[in-house]
């Protein structure tokens, strides 16, 4: 390499660098900006010029929030639900994964292909069907109409997911296992499982996060009953009753939806990686 | 070695026995598979293929929430959606609006973006997390944070430009503003897109860059013959599934704008929403969604038709 080369090589960095940096502090900036809001006093609201450290930092809009808001029960709520959706998407999906990728049947194939098509299906066609199906059935403010889909595998992309990866899994721990007189669920439960952290832990985090994050299904199902509200429906109340005078809670409230989601992604990140790229997702 | 040829005399041995019991235990399996997939299937007929069904049913009634007995109006809702009703119109042009600028430049900024953290630049893991992270904060978080940010007086985002001497732009208030300040809002989530071409670069042989070194190709002849070649099984799963959802938009107009001002925001879905679950004209807004339905079915297949002219599915 000529000096000349490096050169341009090293200026080429440094305009690559100094434009992610650039863009790195734009995505960045909304989210310290409502950081610092949450914790600034009622009177220091109305700002002229960009001030990014409150004074004084107002740590008790956090605690206000608690004791005037029903967060602590909206938390609760979304948490029976995200945990429901959790167990159901992580238990039925990999049995029907398991089925996918390991069993014989008559039909699998056309099944898949089935199972593939609904992933190309957008909710807006079955979204009122829904609402009157579980209307029918007198389940509007109830949390079923969102577990129950949840323990149908209504989830297709799940599914899709761990088959990749089941298919992947080592042949002969199979034979072994049945060889050792083990059944379906015998290896289903002993041998899959145990090896398909890394997919189980992607599905897991989707499932958190979609349950977590999802605001038109409570507000369809949830919104009739205060005391089933989630915190999404929570923070919409917030925004819709006092607008203007409660920014400093709307932007407290917002951190606190956010943290737990990251929490989740920060610690099941590599699981992330290693799940989707060994499915095979990524060609 | 001995173990193994022991046993595959003893295989041998009881050859006709092994077979037997092969034969029922395949028997068996062959409707275990079907216990297996059966709540996934059960779930397929009630609430992929019942409610599909349910849905066309509903799309040529007159149906609404309490009434018994829904009047079979023929395709008078589908006519109403596509020619009577002003609304049903202007929701779909402002998502098409919505959807054409999103999905392009969404893709190109994260195509970019990806493309600049792929080369070797210290820190390359900081900046990923950095721009992943806004994808992680629930939707109607993002809605509340830009709505203040979006503020025509002392906004962060009218603030920022006042710094060089920009006059406060009315993002929210505005009808020529509302649909770019969402369509703005919608690029900070670029970094869902962006982690998966990452993934993809990384996934093409360097092989491939040095023999094009060799045969002396500069840059801009590697990035249009390797890499957007070998790209675009990925950009267009993103395009097929950023068109799906964008088509779809709603939490940010609903909790925003609430479709205004003056309807540049109503959207699709929105107007779909207030139909179904404001007004309760659950046959109206059922035909609403066949006709999204297929809008989006059409573009899916167009891109997928022409797909065999612009994808590259060689060995990656």
């Amino acid at each position: 390499m000529t000096i000349n080369a490096r050169h341009t090589r090293a200026l080429g960095h440094g305009a690559i660098y100094l434009f992610a940096a650039a863009g790195a502090v734009v995505m960045l900036f909304p989210l310290v900006w409502t950081l610092s809001t949450s914790l600034k006093t009622i009177d220091k609201l109305v700002v002229t010029r960009i001030e990014l450290m409150p004074d004084p930092i107002a740590w008790s809009n956090y605690i206000t929030l608690f004791d005037r808001m029903d967060v602590a029960k909206q938390f609760t709520n979304t948490m029976t639900i995200v945990s429901a959706a959790l167990i159901g998407s992580l238990l039925i999906c990999s049995l029907v994964a398991y089925a996918f990728a390991c069993i014989e049947f008559p039909g699998r194939n056309t099944m898949f292909i089935l199972l593939l098509s609904t992933m190309m299906l957008p909710g807006v066609v079955t979204l009122i069907p829904y609402f009157l199906m579980w209307d029918r059935l007198g389940l509007v403010n109830t949390f079923y109409p969102l577990i129950i889909p949840r323990f149908l595998a209504s989830n297709p992309f799940y599914i899709f997911l761990m088959v990749q990866f089941f298919r992947g899994l080592p042949k002969d721990l199979f034979d072994a296992a049945r060889i050792d007189g083990c059944g379906d669920l015998g290896i289903w439960r002993r041998i899959v499982l145990p090896t398909s952290l890394p997919v189980l832990a992607t599905v897991g985090i989707f499932t958190f996060q979609w349950a977590w994050n999802d605001f038109m299904s409570p507000l369809i199902y949830l919104s009739g009953d205060r005391h089933k509200w989630t915190l999404a429906l929570g923070l919409n109340a917030l925004v819709g009753f006092e607008g203007e005078t409660t920014v400093h809670y709307q932007m407290a409230f917002s951190i606190l939806m956010i943290i737990p989601v990251v929490i989740v992604f920060a610690l099941g990140q590599k699981y992330i990686i290693q799940g989707v790229t060994f499915s095979g997702i990524k060609g | 070695m001995t173990a193994q040829s022991t046993s595959s005399v003893g295989t041998m041995g009881s050859l006709a026995a092994q077979a037997r019991l092969s034969l029922r235990s395949f028997r068996r399996r062959r409707w275990i598979g079907w216990g297996f997939i059966l709540p996934w299937f059960i779930g397929f007929l009630i609430f992929d293929l019942g409610a599909l069904l349910l849905n066309f049913y509903l799309s040529m009634t007159t149906f609404t929430v309490g009434a018994r007995t829904p009047d079979w109006v023929g395709f008078a809702n589908y006519e109403r959606v596509l020619s009577g009703d002003r609304l049903a119109r202007l929701s779909f042009t402002n998502t098409v609006y919505f959807v054409g600028l999103s999905v392009p430049l969404g893709m190109l900024v994260a195509f970019t973006l990806a493309l600049l953290l792929n080369s070797d630049i210290r820190g390359r893991g900081a900046f990923r997390t950095v721009f992943y992270l806004p994808s992680l904060v629930p939707v109607a978080a993002a809605s509340i944070i830009w709505l203040f940010i979006f503020r025509t007086r002392n906004g962060l985002l009218n603030l920022t430009l006042g710094l060089v001497g920009i006059n406060p732009i009315p993002w929210l208030s505005r009808p020529e503003w509302a649909k770019p300040a969402l369509v703005l809002m919608s690029l900070w989530f670029f970094g869902q897109q962006m982690v998966i071409y990452l993934a993809g670069l990384q996934g093409i042989p360097s092989e491939l860059y040095e023999a094009s070194d060799i045969d002396g190709a500069n840059s801009i002849h590697k990035l249009f013959k390797i890499t957007i070649p070998l790209m675009t099984p990925m950009l267009f799963f993103n395009l097929v599934m950023g068109i799906i959802g964008s088509f779809q938009v709603f939490t940010a107009a609903f909790l925003m704008t609430q479709g205004g001002p003056v309807n540049a925001t109503l959207f699709y879905m929105l107007h779909l929403y207030n139909n179904a679950f404001r007004y309760f004209r659950m046959g109206y807004s059922s035909a609403m969604a066949v006709v999204l339905f297929f809008v989006i079915l059409v573009l899916t297949l167009l891109v997928n038709k022409t797909s065999g002219r612009w994808v590259y599915y060689g060995g990656t």
